[in-house]
């Protein structure tokens, strides 16, 4: 029996049952879309974050105070370590090598006012050179310039979100708002960036970061931003903060430095993991899909015993029946597993062009594993019926009504 | 050297722990070509299962069968398969039809599975269903022909890959006696051009146009 007549019985036979076919594909096809759809979405968002932390500058170290037990780890804050001070980021800057600027940078958080409007955001304290390493720029007015920073001058420039929700989209920015306690004077508006990690950037007001001291009463930082000359420096200049850093706090590497490479690949590799996790879930249902194939493949032999009996009787071999069956198992999940990648590519093609949401990137890789592992599925599930067929006694196959 | 040689066939079944029934105890039978066999007994006298064995469906429990001088009894399934499929024919009582196939596809079947070409498969097919006068109905699937006309589709399908032997297991058993005498002059006008035919039945009349009559009885020729 050549390859061309067993396809074509394979293909005969699943016809003639069009429905009962479809219905037990629809697992298989399920599977293999749900894997699709979620690799896709994953390789998505790895790209996206790729993209955003690119976008927000780079050849970027990151100094936290703290030490995590893991580079690249989150930091936690514990009480004994020693804060990071302006002193410690004037120093980088002055002395470590191949730094571009050292941007002491401090956090909180405070209601802005102005008039009746007022809204609960983020205060970011920067210097000067922040705009530039961050990679920000402005839609109006000026940026936070050394000058502000050295008076401690009371002035702010506003993220976009901030600008609409107390002064309007597009209202002038006025002459003062209040942030705390203290009056502000907005000097600027920030060009809009988006949502970058589910972190509104422009949900932020920036002041400089001497005026940042005075209005939380703290000279300890959120971290130091620091901007690396060139790409393959951030190793030497990682090294060289660590040794300026330990000296000034009595040999203790009470801080972290991480670098926006090392956090672009921690965050790639829970995507990862999560994605693998999620699509190993998705591919559950290939197996249970293949059980349903096993059923539905034990139904018709059984259906077709005598068929089989005849089969044999003008000279199938057992060989001949076990190909005949798998044939067909294997036809109906790779027509599963086909339906399946057609579904999830278009389900996703359709979501990256109908919504910007949720970016999905298809992965070709995983429809090809997609498809080949519902092959895999038919052949697995398909062997137990087929053998059975094939070791049926034909006298006893041929009695069979 | 007679075509079919058996000696002291027995077939035995267990039914169960304890109870052995002797279908055959014993058959000692030859078969020359170009003869044509009745073989006759009552209902549970083993002659359907004698007729089982000479066609390589079923095995002896013990006892030699030659084929063509070739012993058969230590050939393993795939090697009986192979001869089923090019030497031995085999038309059964109740037609053994594949339903959802034509009448074409159903005489194609021996030579699909003795590898011969789809459109040679077709030229050969279409003349033996000429040749049972059934030309017309080529494209009828079973359920649409009559039991007379389903049992010359099965003759065209045993006679596909040109047979060694035709054996017929109560051919006319289903059958009017009008069809029954229609496929009976299908197994004569063979049996003239030099067919070697074996047939099992229970009509005396039948029986007596073969030339030569075995009569089985619990198990043993009598």
């Amino acid at each position: 029996m050549d390859a061309l007549e067993v396809f074509n019985s394979a293909k005969d036979s699943l016809v003639s049952n069009r429905l009962r076919s479809t219905l037990t594909v629809l697992g298989i096809i399920i599977g293999v879309a749900a894997v699709i759809l979620l690799v896709s979405l994953g390789e998505g968002a790895r790209a996206y974050i790729k993209r955003q932390l690119g976008d927000l500058g780079s050849n970027i170290l990151i100094i936290v105070p703290g030490k995590t037990a893991k580079e690249g780890g989150m930091h936690m804050g514990t009480s004994t370590v020693r804060k990071l001070r302006m002193s410690d980021a004037a120093l980088i800057e002055k002395r470590a090598r191949y730094v571009e600027h050292a941007v002491p940078i401090i956090i909180g958080t405070s209601w802005i006012k102005r008039g009746n409007k007022s809204r609960d955001t983020y205060v970011v304290g920067v210097t000067g050179p922040y705009f530039e390493v961050r990679n920000l720029k402005m839609a109006a007015g000026r940026a936070i310039s050394d000058a502000d920073v050295a008076a401690a001058r009371r002035v702010c420039v506003l993220g976009r979100t901030v600008k609409r929700a107390i002064i309007g989209p597009y209202g002038p920015l006025g002459d003062s708002v209040t942030i705390g306690n203290a009056r502000f004077r907005p000097i600027g508006e920030m060009a809009p960036k988006g949502v970058a990690l589910g972190f509104d950037i422009d949900d932020v007001v920036f002041i400089p970061v001497t005026s940042a001291v005075e209005l939380f009463d703290t000279d300890w930082l959120f971290n130091i931003t620091v901007k690396v000359t060139s790409e393959d420096k951030v190793p030497i200049v990682k090294r060289e903060i660590r040794k300026l850093l330990m000296k000034r706090h009595a040999g203790k590497e009470d801080f972290t430095i991480l670098s926006q490479d090392e956090m672009i690949s921690v965050m790639s590799r829970i995507l990862r993991i999560m994605t693998a996790v999620l699509s190993g879930i998705a591919a559950i249902s290939l197996v249970v899909g293949g059980i349903g194939i096993m059923n539905i493949m034990l139904v018709s032999v059984s259906e077709r015993t005598r068929e089989i009996g005849i089969r044999k009787a003008v000279g199938a071999t057992n060989r001949d029946i076990l190909v005949q069956f798998l044939a067909e198992s294997v036809a109906l999940s790779l027509a599963g597993g086909l339906a399946g990648v057609a579904v999830g590519v278009a389900i996703g093609l359709g979501f990256s062009y109908f919504t910007s949401a949720l970016p999905v990137k298809i992965a070709w890789w995983s429809v090809g594993l997609a498809f080949f592992f519902s092959a895999a599925v038919g052949v697995f599930f398909g062997v137990y019926p087929a053998a059975k067929a094939a070791a049926f006694d034909p006298i006893i196959a041929l009695r069979h009504e | 050297m007679p075509l079919i040689e058996l000696k002291d066939i027995t077939k035995a079944y267990t039914l169960g722990e304890s109870r052995r029934v002797d279908v055959l105890r014993g058959v000692s039978i030859d078969v020359e070509k170009g003869e044509f066999i009745a073989i006759m007994g009552p209902s549970g006298s083993g002659k359907s299962t004698l007729l089982n064995i000479i066609g390589c469906l079923d095995r002896p429990s013990s006892g030699i069968y030659l084929f063509e001088g070739v012993l058969v009894s230590e050939k393993s399934d795939e090697e009986l398969a192979s001869i089923r499929n090019g030497k031995i024919g085999f038309v059964f009582q109740s037609f053994n039809l594949i339903h959802k196939f034509s009448a074409m596809k159903n005489v194609e079947l021996p030579l699909v599975y003795a590898g011969v070409r789809e459109s040679q498969r077709r030229e050969t097919a279409a003349r033996l269903l000429e040749k049972v006068g059934l030309s017309g109905r080529a494209g009828h699937k079973p359920p649409e022909l009559s039991g007379g006309e389903q049992q010359r589709v099965a003759i065209a399908r045993a006679l596909a890959n040109n047979p060694a032997i035709i054996l017929a297991d109560e051919p006319t058993g289903n059958l009017d006696s009008k069809s029954g005498a229609e496929v009976m002059d299908i197994f004569l006008s063979l049996h003239r051009q030099g067919a070697t035919v074996v047939m099992v039945t229970h009509e005396p009349r039948l029986a007596e146009m073969a030339g030569r009559i075995i009569h089985i009885r619990d198990g043993e020729v009598a």
